[in-house]
């Protein structure tokens, strides 16, 4: 099994990292709904998409977390991501690859992805 | 659902939103005897003697935003579908247990999917709450194994850099794959 002390070595390593960006402070939020709904509609992959993808861009003022039922569960899996100044924005009906885009359009670049709004869908 | 740690992710969230600061998930699995069980424990805010009994129904929800909650109805069903059984106990102020038991080799056992990934993404997705994730097995010559996962542990060695890190995130993923490992035996 693997130890913990490997741990302390990574606490060391990431450490320096956090210190590097930003001081650590998350400036934007996305959360992925996991209630019922959005499990059965498929969040999981979704959620697991962003994740990896935020891990692999090195996103570290991104806070990917999990929530609950909005209440509009004919859009899920709905992610909302909440911009540094307040902004929100809400995908629906999202799938892993979207998911892929809203990471790099919206996170990276700062371009809403307007075709997987809620307004969009909407329509 | 298609896989039952999708409900374990689910029953979680309602662990979650119990503000439960160790939430345990721990599956007992048992190939002579042809069952599993996975219970989960949360030391969070708990229920009334009342709402206990109403949880189960699917018509009841504390939620505002809708008439239903099918969470613990939907687990409670796929238990009961292969023969197992399932049992909620709660106490306000102490947090609340669920269990169900399932009869692997009946025709509706759902099967356990992928638990590792979804104890993943509950761990780093939810930096502020501990998980302790326990694995048994009793294999077919009889063998047991218990194996643990405790974010406590984890977190004394990391101080306060969080789950969500990209390198931890990777260091508790390949933990958590050792153990799937470690468990076919």
């Amino acid at each position: 099994m693997k130890s913990l002390a490997e741990l302390q070595a990574i606490r060391d390593k990431a450490k320096a990292a956090v210190n590097l960006r930003d001081n650590g402070e998350v400036n934007t939020r996305v959360m992925v709904g996991m209630a019922t709904c959005g499990i059965a509609a498929g969040a999981r992959p979704v959620l697991t998409a962003i994740v990896d993808e935020v891990a692999k861009r090195e996103l570290g003022s991104v806070m990917v977390t999990q929530t609950g039922c909005i209440g509009i569960c004919q859009y899920e899996p709905v992610v909302e991501v909440v911009d540094a100044d307040g902004t929100k924005t809400t995908y629906v009906k999202m799938t892993a690859e979207k998911a892929l885009r809203v990471v790099n359009d919206h996170l990276v670049n700062g371009n809403v992805v307007t075709e997987y709004t809620i307004g969009a869908y909407q329509k | 659902m298609r896989e039952l740690s999708l409900n374990v992710m689910d029953i979680a969230q309602n662990s979650i939103r119990a503000e439960a600061s160790l939430t345990t998930v721990r599956i007992d699995e048992s190939i002579p005897a042809g069952t599993m069980s996975i219970t989960i424990t949360d030391n969070g805010c708990g229920m009334s003697e009342e709402q206990v009994k109403s949880v189960i129904d699917p018509f009841f929800t504390t939620r505002t935003t809708r008439k239903v909650g099918l969470g613990v109805p939907l687990f409670k069903m796929e238990a009961e579908m292969t023969g197992g059984s399932f049992t909620i106990d709660s106490t306000l102020g102490v947090g609340t247990t669920l269990t169900a038991t399932f009869m692997t080799n009946h025709v509706d056992m759902i099967p356990l999917g992928e638990i590792g990934a979804v104890m993943h993404l509950l761990i780093t997705c939810n930096p502020e709450i501990d998980f302790l994730y326990i694995r048994e097995k009793v294999n077919a010559a009889g063998e047991e194994k218990v194996l643990t996962l405790d974010t406590r542990e984890f977190r004394a060695q990391l101080g306060d850099i969080p789950f969500s890190e990209p390198d931890v995130s990777e260091w508790i993923k390949e933990y958590i794959a050792e153990m799937e490992n470690e468990l076919e035996f």
